[in-house]
């Protein structure tokens, strides 16, 4: 009996340390998914549509590519493939998180991939001792939900409020989900310099092949080659 | 047709998302392949960063790097990344608009 007990306290306090992991994104999230509601209501989209989009497709960049391609007519084969380019990215980062989770199940562990993005993926890898951890599942159980739920929870704000915040401040809020990229890159780098190196040459690399490439391979194309440094660079178990 | 759209979305979104776990288990990596995907999260931060943030304000990339600079001397600080993103988002709003 106590045992139980002290099973459902571990499990909880590693639900609740997911959870604060996940703040930043929840905060960086809320403006953009509001700004997705906005922007797809003054599009002329239905709200039932609107929230379809993020509960079905979540992801933002590709929503608002979604969204803008609707308005100009883009047919069906053009708009899923360009998603899919788009998103490409996040099959070379799930790999990453996936290897990570080994000695999780796979039920456990495939709808934690349903679920990654950008920003949870930044979270998850720079909290990787979790994974070891038991009930670690739970951590990013939490931080993967709640980074869900604030971005449909924000996509109906944006839909439903329509226009009411200002630019000004809409605009600057356009800043946030870089400044958690930084924020979650430079402990990172203040542990080992070396990833530093590989995130400058990947930012070089992506400024050189959007030169010529979409977007979306240009991040794609930056993120593998740029993480290719890292078998010079980089020793096995750190990072 | 709308919603046919979305779900044609979800679905190339959703499979490049999921089809890792599959196969990752089947895998046995060597040491290098490792140390490669290890360096991943690094490099998508990079790429996912620059130039992106060049774009935050329509036509004045310098609103984004004041950010960007910003996160970075508060990061090198040591703050919590919540506070973090506020900061950035504070300076942009005082100072780009």
């Amino acid at each position: 009996m106590e045992e139980r007990f002290a099973i459902r306290k571990r499990r909880k306090a590693v639900f609740l340390r997911g959870l604060a992991a996940c703040l930043p994104l929840m905060l960086s999230y809320t403006p953009v998914a509001i700004a997705f509601g906005v922007v797809a209501k003054q599009s002329g989209m239905h709200l039932f549509d609107i929230m379809m989009l993020s509960i079905l497709v979540y992801a933002g960049a590709a929503q608002f590519m979604g969204v803008n391609m609707l308005s100009v007519g883009a047919g069906f084969l053009e708009i899923v493939i360009a998603t899919f380019v788009l998103n490409f990215r996040h099959f070379v980062m799930s790999f990453s998180f996936m290897n990570g989770l080994r000695q999780i199940p796979l039920k456990q562990k495939g709808p934690l991939a349903l679920g990654l993005t950008d920003e949870t993926f930044a979270v998850s890898a720079i909290h990787k001792e979790e994974a070891d951890e038991p009930e670690g599942i739970l951590f990013y159980a939490a931080l993967i939900l709640s980074a869900y739920l604030s971005w449909i929870i924000g996509t109906a704000i944006g839909g439903l409020l329509g226009d009411v915040i200002p630019e000004k401040i809409s605009q600057s809020m356009g800043i946030a989900l870089y400044a958690m990229f930084i924020g979650l890159l430079v402990p990172s780098v203040k542990k080992e310099w070396r990833v530093g190196l590989i995130a400058v040459f990947a930012m070089a690399l992506n400024f050189l092949f959007s030169q010529f490439l979409s977007g979306g391979w240009a991040i794609v194309c930056g993120t593998i080659i740029g993480g290719a440094g890292g078998i010079l660079i980089l020793k096995e178990r750190e990072a | 047709m709308i919603l046919l759209i979305i779900i044609g979305m979800s679905l190339a979104t959703m499979i490049p998302r999921v089809l890792p776990a599959f196969i990752v288990d089947k895998l046995e990596f060597r040491p290098w392949v490792n140390r490669w995907l290890n360096a991943i999260p690094y490099a998508a931060l990079g790429a996912l960063i620059f130039p992106g943030i060049l774009t935050v304000k329509d036509g004045s990339p310098g609103a984004g790097l004041i950010g960007g600079a910003v996160a970075i001397v508060l990061a090198c600080l040591g703050l919590n990344v919540v506070l973090v993103v506020l900061g950035a988002i504070a300076a942009v709003y005082v100072l780009a608009f």
